[in-house]
């Protein structure tokens, strides 16, 4: 999940008696599954909302760019370097849809990466941590684009018409990404000892960070009912940790590496696997700016921007002497 | 097709993949970094289909050598010289500014060079350069236009890119210092001699550095050693040294 602990209203869910006849029929439409459009009538709250989340969600695509970016230089093969050059530029293109579908609530893509850059808005937690070695390409992939996929696939049904529709070309992107994450696990945990230890010591560093993905628990979850209540959030944070951790296990059994969870166990009752929380304090202190590499990444952010800007004013300045020359030939 | 000398042929395919190989290198650097999402995402074009030809021309070098190498292995167990790049393509990035000059001095070369490589007698050469042609015509198209939109710009975005040309312009003299392996290629149908490629070229980037408002710098002096392996820049070896790094610290294993 590339958007964590969006702010919603705050309040509780507005009851049916409580709501104006505007925002009776539109909850009426969201329920009956219309999709919601851009110059439709919606609630404020609803349109402030989807802004914080999608542009939370563009935001991490953008950042998340360089934790594997920093990889690319240095990919052992050209095909595995080809193939993480179109993951990150995937990214990118991620990036690009999902700013312009919060370009449609009436916000700038320069107000929102203006807010990224002054701290004002956020980035999913995971990448604030390292990518140390070769298999942490593997895991990023196996695992962060597995837990993004898994909040994202519901997201193709969410009620806002243009967010839906750029979901549904990022979920084909990701799945992809998300088996390349695993062919590299495979020949790292099927390679050399040295190999085997990277692959292993990938999954021990993001297998927690991972599970944060999904953000706190739905009883610690102050924003999730209303957001559920507008379909922009579908399934609950536990119900898709959950998900992920029943999908990733046999996957990590398959490759011969040990998840790092003593508590990791089936349970037969339940039909689901019983694993341990990740440290939740940990987590707020990566939300607050405390995690191991958030200054390092707002600050590549801050020096593309301030390096890039004579570029773009360039660009601008180009622009405006070719529309003056239009002008004046007519 | 006539006798060919394989050596010379051999440094002739070296070249061509040497080159894409050290600019995608280069190129690929700005991942994550560059000043507009849409730039971020030209950038990682360009940088992916020169990785791309890159694998084509390393693959048929390893081919022509024959002693059992792969394309991965002319790219990750080569020493510095061994590389047959041209010093321009090795070069630090410096600003976008420069980066995109250079492409676009590069592409523009490459623009009048690959189209007659495809009529190469050797069929192998001739579809590569096919391939490439293509992805070229499309990467010369949005270099010479940023090259435009910045030399035409602001002051400030007129003033960078006039420093970037000057900076390297005695590294393009280099693409035209044809010797022995050149005339060989020529003679037997496989390749045109660049040095006859000048005129041309010269015509090519003087209109569009006219257009950006940039002055070509009149002093024609030019660095060489790169193509012929004979002096490259400091630059490369660190470029090696990061590209290198995981096939030389962990020898013979699978990706």
């Amino acid at each position: 999940m590339y958007a964590q602990m969006v702010k919603s209203t705050g309040d509780a869910v507005k009851s049916r008696e409580d709501m104006s006849d505007d925002e009776r029929h539109f909850q009426d439409k969201v329920d009956a599954n219309i999709k919601v459009e851009p110059r439709d009538w919606m609630p404020d709250d609803y349109r402030k909302t989807l802004i914080r989340q999608i542009g939370q969600h563009a935001h991490s695509e953008i950042v998340g760019q360089l934790p594997e970016g920093n990889w690319i230089t240095r990919a052992p093969t050209l095909e595995r370097k080809a193939i993480l050059l179109a993951k990150v530029q995937d990214e990118a293109g991620h990036g690009l849809y999902l700013y312009c579908a919060a370009e449609t609530l009436g916000v700038t893509r320069d107000e929102l990466t203006e807010k990224l850059l002054s701290g004002r808005m956020k980035y999913s937690s995971i990448f604030n941590y390292p990518t140390l070695t070769w298999a942490d390409m593997g895991a990023v992939g196996w695992l962060v684009d597995g837990a993004a996929i898994m909040n994202q696939v519901p997201l193709q049904r969410t009620s806002y018409g243009p967010y839906s529709r750029a979901m549904v070309r990022i979920c084909k992107e990701e799945s992809f990404h998300q088996r390349q994450g695993y062919a590299i696990m495979m020949k790292m945990a099927q390679g050399s000892p040295a190999q085997r230890k990277m692959a292993q010591d990938a999954l021990n560093r993001m297998w927690y960070p991972s599970l944060m993905m999904f953000g706190p628990s739905d009883k610690d979850s102050v924003h999730s009912a209303q957001s559920m209540a507008w379909k922009i959030k579908i399934n609950t944070n536990d119900e898709l940790r959950q998900k992920f951790v029943n999908e990733t296990v046999p996957q990590a059994e398959y490759l011969g590496l040990t998840i790092p969870d003593e508590n990791l166990k089936f349970n037969e009752e339940t039909g689901n696997y019983d694993f341990s929380q990740p440290d939740w304090d940990e987590f707020f202190e990566v939300l607050k700016g405390n995690g191991p590499c958030n200054t390092d990444r707002l600050n590549a952010r801050r020096k593309a921007w301030d390096d890039g800007a004579w570029v773009r004013e360039g660009l601008l300045a180009h622009a405006e002497k070719r529309a003056a020359a239009k002008v004046a030939a007519e | 097709m006539a006798q060919v000398d394989q050596k010379a042929l051999l440094e002739f395919v070296l070249r061509q993949g040497d080159n894409t190989l050290v600019l995608g290198h280069r190129v690929s650097e700005w991942c994550g970094h560059a000043p507009v999402l849409e730039e971020d995402i030209a950038l990682a074009n360009t940088a992916l289909d020169l990785i791309g030809q890159t694998q084509m021309w390393l693959g048929l070098a390893a081919e022509i050598e024959g002693e059992g190498h792969s394309a991965d292995d002319m790219a990750y167990l080569r020493d510095a010289w061994d590389f047959r790049n041209l010093l321009l393509v090795e070069l630090p990035n410096g600003d976008f500014g420069r980066t995109i000059l250079r492409q676009f001095l590069f592409d523009a070369f490459s623009a009048i060079y690959l189209p007659l490589l495809t009529k190469s007698a050797d069929p192998r050469v001739a579809e590569i350069a096919a391939k490439a042609t293509k992805e070229v015509a499309y990467h010369l198209e949005r270099s010479a236009q940023t090259v435009v939109g910045l030399g035409d710009g602001s002051e400030e975005s007129h003033a960078r890119m006039q420093e970037a040309l000057d900076y390297l312009w005695p590294y393009v003299g280099e693409m035209f210092a044809s010797d022995s392996v050149d005339q060989a290629m020529a003679e037997a149908g496989i390749g045109p001699d660049p040095a006859g490629l000048r005129a041309e070229y010269d015509a090519l980037i003087g209109r569009v550095l006219s257009e950006a408002t940039l002055r070509i710098p009149e002093d024609s002096f030019a660095h060489k050693g790169g193509r012929n392996g004979y002096m490259h820049t400091e630059h490369l070896g660190h470029l090696l040294t990061q590209m290198q790094w995981l096939q030389r610290a962990y020898p013979g294993c699978e990706w």
